[in-house]
């Protein structure tokens, strides 16, 4: 391709790597690496040196001793839909995307499990078995484009992890190119038994952020698709009131597959975007879908009705049709993108607070808007207390730039102070790193990054990530720089 | 971190803007569109995505990339299918931001002699004229007759490939059906009045069964679909005005059109002629009055066609792009292809995946519609089924020769005017059919045959 190579690595090393996955594969001229200088996270930008599409694990264990020899940076890369920088290039580096892997190599039925590479979009997964009444349970809202390797790399949850769970729990093992280029598996094998002896290495290093290696392929738990689904649609006047309804329904010992809150901001978006029949003047709506054997259903649909009612709901629908049911979530699963229609810019934020604390971290939230002259519409898991506050700003404007950043700092502060956590699901990336030190004491953090040594020793895989303090580190620099 | 500075920098002189800023900015890079697209999912490279795409406009829109040969690789590569606003949770009009950067390339870059031949000569000045057309295809079919395609370069043998076997014109009358109660007029199109008569033809049958008087306005001229894809913005204008004028005198309430393609340009005349106050609102009631030929036929009751036996062959149905994702019609073709084939209906995989013809994509960028077209008589092959409908020229050609390419000859891809006109009573699922290479012998031939020859 004639476009101006990015400075700063030697030429040799670049056919290196191209006779490793095909000339077509290798990505090195400045004009094209610019579409990966950032994910879905836009705030933060760097070009990496070179992006190398590999095709199978094999040529990604071979990329990856080359990076080794040379002492290069690592950044492991799926869909990009990253929403916190896991997947910058801070300071270059080789970024090996795994877009070219994403083959479902194997389903196994009898044993509910599927063997698929990184690559393999979340979707494709439940779609490919769905005619078998099996289902892949983590169903991030970006499913139908992020894939599973990510999913991996951050534990992704999704709507239905309050009664399933989240990819930890469906993933029985996985195969992982470390970044001195060895290849190793890691929990149960294709061939292997449910249970694994000895320590859970597969545990500790989902949810690492591509930093203790790349996922090339990942052995995956099928379930049984539920019976029967009963979905309902809550509409009320005030968050407080929808706040108060989702921790009334688990008090009663309810356990919903799903429990999802949307305010009016957002709401109002997505009736706009979708045309689903929200109401455009509802201080929120709540979405709960009850799943399992049908015969109880009636009965939990029934108690989730009253409790609604009770804490002063409008109206309390249900979705009357498969097809019905499968709009309203298509519209609460593609909220985010929805926000286009409000704004050029957003950050979200997956803080976590108990859910005893949801109405009083809402009231922060709304109060931080206001001080701050910015929009902020809340989407988010209300079952897991997980929230998603969407800061609406324009990054033509500085002013706006730096106070949304201010109010993610913020609200971010108070889901600590309210004993909670900064990230449910999105992962730290560079995004929250800061936060670490105030989350974790600093043993706990010496302890994590002890563990990624046993893995990285160098720390060369995914480097500036996650722990506080990591991006002024400067021992990153390519060894041969080309002569710009 | 702030950005380093090699990466903001800006190139070349104060930029042009020819996005919409507001449309450009609506995209906020989530992401959701990747998975949707064709060339993505081919080649994994991010450059080739809707996203990135989006980006690499901005970029050259903002001044941060100069139009060079790489952006414009990669904005060429676009199949302009669409798919991704579809998959778009935001609403970014894809289409017409890669419209708008389409022209703004063709107006400041300059291309090798063959592609600016291509672009310039045969898809700007040739297919659009259904009487150049006709000439135009004299030599291709003489080479073919003689088999003389064997010695031609590889890129020219794609080509003709394309080019099928009987292309068939046929006069169509004025008026059709001048008892109908409803006026509708008809888009003969051009490449579709030169190769598909036949299906012309059934399409005014259809018509004029559900009780439609149909007008077909002799001087009307291309929809302009080839120049508007491919960065020609004003004459695409040239050629809406002229129809407008044209439908307007003809004193219809409809405007029907059995090409997805074209229909999807017809219906965004509003939007092409946005900045003519002199026509912006004369195109906009011209839009509104266009329906694809399904969706017209869907709205009618029908009586239900007679069930096919159990071993009819079975069928499934083929999503063109313009039809799916530009106009989003995905239900009512579908419920009258079921309605037809009854139990012996699939669905086939990725059925609303781009098959690389994409208008005259598949020779601009004959690798990648190859491509695609494998991919496409893949899933094809996949869902067992025996007869592909769609609702498209460039599809029908760009499956019938890929279904020749890979030995299917037990596939016939057909219009859905065809397959619903065509007598389905004498079908049978022949049981040599199965195997490839055998003569086929669904009855689909010997329908259409028979109806060629009255």
């Amino acid at each position: 391709m004639p476009s101006t190579p990015r400075p700063g690595l030697d030429p040799a090393l670049l056919d290196e790597f191209r006779r490793i996955v095909g000339d077509a594969y290798v990505i090195a001229g400045r004009q094209e690496l610019l579409v990966y200088e950032c994910g879905a996270y836009t705030l933060e930008r760097n070009l990496p040196h070179v992006v190398v599409l590999p095709a199978s694990t094999e040529e990604v264990a071979a990329v990856a001793r080359v990076c080794a020899r040379e002492g290069l940076p690592i950044i492991p890369r799926g869909a990009g839909t990253s929403l916190s920088g896991t997947v910058l290039a801070v300071e270059g580096g080789v970024m090996i995307a795994l877009t070219r892997m994403t083959r479902l190599v194997s389903i196994d039925v009898r044993n509910r499990r599927a063997l698929v590479e990184a690559g393999c979009v979340n979707a494709w997964v439940t779609q490919a078995v769905k005619g078998h009444g099996l289902l892949y349970a983590p169903d991030p809202s970006s499913q139908t484009a992020c894939t599973i390797g990510g999913n991996v790399g951050t534990n992704s949850g999704g709507p239905h992890t309050l009664k399933y769970g989240v990819t930890t729990h469906h993933v029985l093992g996985y195969e992982l190119v470390l970044p001195s280029g060895e290849v190793t598996w890691l929990g149960t094998t294709w061939e292997g038994g449910e249970d694994v002896d000895g320590l859970d290495l597969r545990g500790a290093a989902i949810g690492t952020e591509g930093m203790f290696g790349i996922v090339t392929r990942v052995l995956v738990r099928l379930i049984r698709a539920p019976q029967a689904y009963k979905t309902l649609l809550g509409v009320f006047e005030t968050v407080e009131d929808a706040s108060q309804a989702v921790s009334d329904i688990i008090r009663a010992g309810i356990v919903p597959a799903a429990l999802e809150m949307m305010d009016q901001l957002i709401t109002q978006a997505v009736e706009q975007a979708y045309k689903f029949g929200f109401p455009m003047d509802a201080g929120a709506v709540l979405i709960v879908e009850l799943d399992g054997l049908a015969p109880g259903l009636e009965r939990q649909a029934q108690s989730v009705t009253e409790i609604c009612r009770r804490r002063r709901a409008r109206e309390v629908r249900l979705a009357q049709t498969e097809q019905q049911r499968a709009e309203l979530w298509k519209s609460r699963k593609r909220a985010f993108g929805a926000i286009g229609r409000l704004s050029p810019n957003f950050i979200t934020q997956d803080g976590v607070v108990p859910r005893s604390k949801l109405t009083e971290m809402m009231r922060f939230i709304e109060e931080c808007s206001r001080r701050h002259g910015l929009r902020i519409p809340n989407v988010f898991h209300a079952g897991d207390g997980n929230l998603h506050p969407l800061v609406l700003y324009d990054e033509r404007d500085p002013e706006q730039v730096r106070k949304a950043l201010l109010i993610s700092d913020e609200i971010l502060t108070q889901c600590i102070a309210l004993g909670g956590s900064v990230t449910g699901e999105h992962g730290i990336g560079t995004e929250k790193m800061d936060f670490m030190a105030k989350q974790f004491s600093k043993d706990d953090l010496e302890a994590m990054k002890q563990l990624r040594a046993v893995f990285d020793p160098q720390t060369r895989c995914n480097p500036h990530k996650m722990f506080p303090g990591s991006k002024k580190c400067g021992d990153f620099h390519p060894k041969k720089q080309a002569a710009a | 971190m702030s950005a380093s500075p090699s990466n903001e920098s800006a190139v070349g002189p104060a930029p042009e803007r020819f996005l919409d800023e507001r449309k450009s900015m609506s995209c906020i890079h989530c992401g959701l569109c990747l998975s949707s697209c064709p060339t993505y999912l081919e080649t994994g490279n991010e450059n080739d995505s809707p996203r990135g795409r989006i980006y690499l406009m901005r970029a050259l829109q903002e001044g941060r990339l100069e139009l060079g040969a790489a952006p414009v690789r990669h904005i060429d590569l676009c199949l302009g299918c669409r798919a991704c606003e579809a998959a778009c949770p935001s609403g970014v009009p894809y289409g017409e931001l890669l419209e708008h950067a389409r022209d703004h390339i063709e107006k400041h870059h300059s291309r090798p002699w063959f592609q600016r031949f291509l672009r310039r000569v045969a898809i700007e000045r040739i297919f659009p004229y259904p009487q150049r057309m006709r000439w135009a295809l004299l030599p291709a079919r003489l080479v073919k007759a003689l088999g003389m395609d064997a010695v031609c370069p590889a890129w020219i043998r794609d080509a003709l490939a394309l080019i099928p076997e009987s292309p068939s014109s046929i006069p169509i009358p004025a008026v059709v059906n001048p008892e109908g109660t409803r006026r509708v007029g008809f888009i003969s199109g051009c490449v579709m009045s030169v190769m598909f008569g036949e299906t012309h033809r059934n399409s005014l049958e259809l018509l004029a069964r559900a009780g439609f008087q149909v007008a077909t306005p002799s001087d009307q001229v291309c929809c302009g679909a080839l120049h508007a894809h491919s960065g020609r913005l004003d004459q695409a204008r040239a050629f809406a005005r002229r129809n407008i004028e044209v439908f307007e005198k003809a004193g219809v309430e409809m405007i029907v059109i059995n090409a997805a393609g074209c229909g999807s340009t017809l219906k965004e005349y509003g939007q092409l002629l946005a900045e003519d106050p002199m026509w912006r609102d004369r195109a906009t009631a011209f839009s509104s009055k266009v329906r694809d030929l399904s969706e017209i036929l869907a709205e009618r009751e029908w009586a239900t066609p007679t069930p096919c036996a159990s071993d009819a062959p079975i069928v499934t149905f083929h999503d063109a792009c313009h039809l799916a994702h530009a106009q989003r019609i995905t239900q009512p073709p579908r419920k009258m292809v079921k309605a037809a084939a009854g139990e012996r209906y699939v669905e086939m995989p990725e059925s609303d995946v781009c098959c690389g013809s994409a208008g005259s994509y598949n020779l601009t960028e004959p690798e990648m519609a190859a491509r695609l077209r494998k991919r496409k008589i893949e899933n094809i092959l996949k869902s067992g089924a025996q007869i592909v409908v769609t609702s498209n020229p460039g599809c029908l050609l760009q499956i019938q020769a890929g279904l020749r390419a890979e030995g299917a000859d037990h596939v016939r891809a057909l219009h859905i005017a065809d397959f619903l006109v065509s007598d389905r009573a004498g079908w049978r699922a022949n049981a040599s059919t199965a195997t490839a290479g055998d003569s086929p012998d669904t009855g689909v031939k010997r329908a259409s045959g028979e109806s060629r020859a009255r």
